[in-house]
């Protein structure tokens, strides 16, 4: 019988040692398809169409980051991870990146060994309730049944709310949002709390949105991004300045629209020059063509384009910019410079 | 050659360990055993260099740690600022409640249908054939889905029983039944009440006591006495009596409607979780151990039973005194690994949000603390000890009940 504590060591131990030590880039490329680790299925963030086609804001990054590297959008293997999946999904080596409305935290970055490539989308946790509960702020909610994500921080985060409210609650974990969702709207649940984000884009699939609110209060700092193993450098620089990419574009008026014509050849602005390619070597740098830029802004647009397609104010989800609007304009996105 | 002679005991040659018989044996166990080390050195090596390369160590440090996590049903005092330590042992002692209650249950569930299955009634018959055929053929984790998800649906929410003119009153003005689980009233112990507690238990021994007395009485003089009554009266006159005489020491703390408006405060709550993860094991393992039962009583020769009805016996009497006695011998062994299989299976719980070993530990402290390895190990220590445990007591009861050879 002690051999199977040693088996079961060893399944583990197997996931482990798939890693490869480096060359996550190489691996890709010589694969011809970008394994990207998403959601089980946020509308808005990552989900399938009635095509069976993935798509979202997390999503978008995905396909940015395979036609960088690949020059195809499309050439992504989409893993489906959950909360609890997720982060051994990256560490085995079964995707290469995830992009899944992760919070990057010190611990994660630091003890579990991954490298947080930047922010694309700064969240905070909130909550969602029965407008008929007749609740107008969290603080009342002492007492209640709260639906959750487990294996998220917003498990720690609404301990620490309850706690220094000193108000008490009744944690009912839930594995995935989709049987959160149905164990809230079957009343099994008082509130639901996840990522502000994520209540919105799960309230706009609900038969009637309006009744149902978030709460003001907003319970922590989630900043959500894409993140790679540790250990990787070129590879996480590569997810990370495709990412600063999106971004840049949208702060110098580069978009789906006029890109074609931008990177046909240079222009007078050096900065575009050089993150289009046209100009410098940044590419060759990155071990990328010199076009890797503009074929990922070309998959679904700069940052902007793909927040007002997926996420934004004229979506279901309708979320407005907030702090995701870009330092010009007040907010928080803030991509070092090209050069 | 006059004699029969052991054959020359020739000295151990190293060729004999190939060539001959005796020896040839311990020579395969012996490069088997060689290679299973070798083999199981290999992996472990691989997982400490991989480890190591991953900047990843093995340590149990985090057990120490606050799990910083709440947990919706505690047996041991916990908050969130308690150990992983001791949020492992809350998912522990809610496993082994669910599988002790679920063993139970199931038990009670097989014996029934694996008797009934053998009912002369045709109606009653197939319908436990369908019982059997259709809880033992769909999935364990499909069984607690659908029931958690039609409690959910089908229960009112806690809320319809709250406030000053609830839509729904508490049944017997003690019980609610919601969506969230079952609302009790719970016993508050006064002064006095370890006298009653007292009483009670010593009337138990009574009845204990009685039955003996009465058996050995029709054994040695084949005088009857009456059983029913008698024990029903020994259990509840004198726990009454003295309930009453002490002032009624006991009293009842019924879930309260009007404390707060989310939930009912007070009482039990027995969630809806616990609720589904229970009811699913009992009447999917309940399945497996009636036709365990049934094979037992099959397995029992036709000529007891007709030996039985010729000596008078009637039909309840030749199940309980002939049949079932000589049948357990056959449903034991696998009844116990039908409990294994129940504990086992607690290990679904997350999928109803039932907080287990597996949730708990397994779960959440194994996702905050990115503690894989050390978290699958504990568990799978766990379930072996806990397993084997079970094992071992049931193999204690199958050695009492299995043939006395004389």
């Amino acid at each position: 019988m002690k051999k199977t504590v040693f088996l079961g060591a060893l399944t583990v131990a197997g996931l482990a040692a798939g890693v490869a030590a480096a060359g996550t880039l190489d691996d890709v490329k010589a694969r011809g398809k970008l394994n990207c680790g998403v959601t089980t299925g946020l509308v808005g963030f990552a989900a399938p169409d009635a095509n069976g086609e993935w798509n979202g804001f997390d999503v978008a990054v995905c396909r940015a980051v395979a036609a960088a590297v690949l020059g195809d959008p499309t050439a992504v293997e989409f893993v489906p991870t959950t909360g609890k999946t997720r982060f051994t999904a990256l560490a085995s080596g079964e995707i290469d990146m995830l992009a899944r409305n992760t919070t990057w935290t010190f611990s994660r970055d630091v003890d579990l060994k991954f490298t947080f490539t930047g922010v694309n989308y700064y969240d905070g946790q909130g909550f969602l309730a029965p407008k008929a509960l007749g609740v107008s702020s969290a603080k009342e909610l002492d007492g209640a049944t709260v639906c959750i994500q487990t294996g998220t921080t917003t498990e720690l985060n609404l301990a620490d709310f309850f706690r220094a409210n000193n108000i008490s609650y009744q944690p009912v974990p839930i594995e995935t949002n989709a049987e959160a969702i149905q164990q809230y709207t079957a009343g099994a649940c008082d509130v639901y709390t996840t990522d502000a984000s994520g209540l919105a884009a799960s309230r706009a699939t609900f038969e009637a949105p309006g009744d149902h609110v978030l709460l003001p209060e907003i319970v922590s700092k989630e900043p959500l991004g894409p993140l790679v193993r540790h250990g990787d450098d070129e590879w996480a620089d590569t997810v990370r300045w495709t990412l600063n990419a999106l971004i840049t574009a949208e702060e110098l008026g580069v978009t789906s629209a006029n890109i074609g014509e931008m990177s046909a050849a240079a222009g007078n602005n050096p900065e575009i020059n050089r993150l289009l390619g046209t100009e410098g070597n940044l590419g060759e740098m990155l071990g990328l063509p010199a076009d890797w830029a503009a074929k990922a802004i070309m998959a679904s647009g700069n940052y902007g384009e793909i927040f007002e397609k997926n996420i934004g104010e004229s979506t279901p989800i309708g979320l407005a910019r907030g702090l995701n609007a870009q330092w010009t304009n007040g907010g928080l996105l803030y991509s070092p410079p090209f050069r | 050659m006059t004699t029969l002679t052991d054959p020359p005991k020739g000295a151990f040659r190293l060729s004999m360990l190939l060539n001959d018989t005796r020896y040839r044996s311990f020579t395969f166990q012996g490069i088997a055993l060689v290679l299973l080390i070798v083999a199981v050195a290999y992996l472990a090596n691989n997982l400490m260099t991989n480890l190591r390369e991953l900047g990843l160590n093995i340590s149990y440090e985090f057990l120490g740690s606050p799990a910083g996590y709440d947990i919706n049903q505690t047996l041991i005092d916990y908050d969130s600022q308690s150990s992983n330590l001791r949020a492992a042992f809350v998912g522990i002692l809610n496993t082994l409640l669910v599988a002790f209650l679920a063993c139970i249950t199931a038990t009670f569930f097989g014996v029934i249908a694996g008797v009934l299955r053998l009912s002369n009634n045709w109606l009653v018959r197939k319908l436990m054939a369908v019982y059997v055929e259709i809880f033992r053929n769909i999935p364990v984790l499909i069984w607690i889905i659908i029931i958690f998800t039609v409690l959910t649906a089908v229960l009112p929410g806690a809320r319809s029983y709250l406030g000053e003119d609830p839509e729904k009153d508490l049944l017997f003005g003690y019980f609610a039944l919601t969506n969230r689980g079952i609302y009790a009233p719970a016993p508050i112990w006064n002064a006095g009440s370890g006298v009653v507690v007292a009483v009670f238990i010593a009337s138990i021994i009574g009845v204990f006591g009685y039955r003996r007395y009465a058996t050995n009485l029709l054994y040695s003089t084949g005088k009857l006495l009456p059983m029913g009554w008698p024990t029903l009266a020994l259990l509840i006159v004198p726990t009454v009596l003295a309930f009453f005489i002490m002032g009624q020491p006991i009293g009842l703390d019924a879930p309260d409607p009007l404390a707060n408006r989310f939930n009912l405060r007070g009482g039990i709550q027995i969630g809806a979780p616990l609720i589904a993860l229970w009811f699913a094991l009992s009447i999917y393992t309940g399945a497996f151990i009636a036709e365990n039962v049934r094979a037992g009583i099959q397995a029992v020769s036709k000529g007891q039973t007709e030996a039985a009805a010729a000596l008078g016996l009637r039909p309840r009497r030749i199940m309980n005194l002939v049949v079932l006695p000589q049948a357990l011998r056959v449903i034991i062994p696998p009844l116990i690994s039908n409990y294994l299989n129940i504990t086992k299976n607690t290990s679904l719980a997350i999928a109803v949000g039932y907080a287990d070993i597996t949730a708990t530990l397994g779960g959440i402290t194994l996702n905050q603390t990115g503690r894989a390895i050390e978290c699958v190990l504990l568990l799978m220590l766990f379930y072996l000890v806990i397993s084997l445990g079970i094992s071992a007591l049931m193999n204690v009861y199958n050695n009492a009940m299995k043939m006395k050879e004389r």
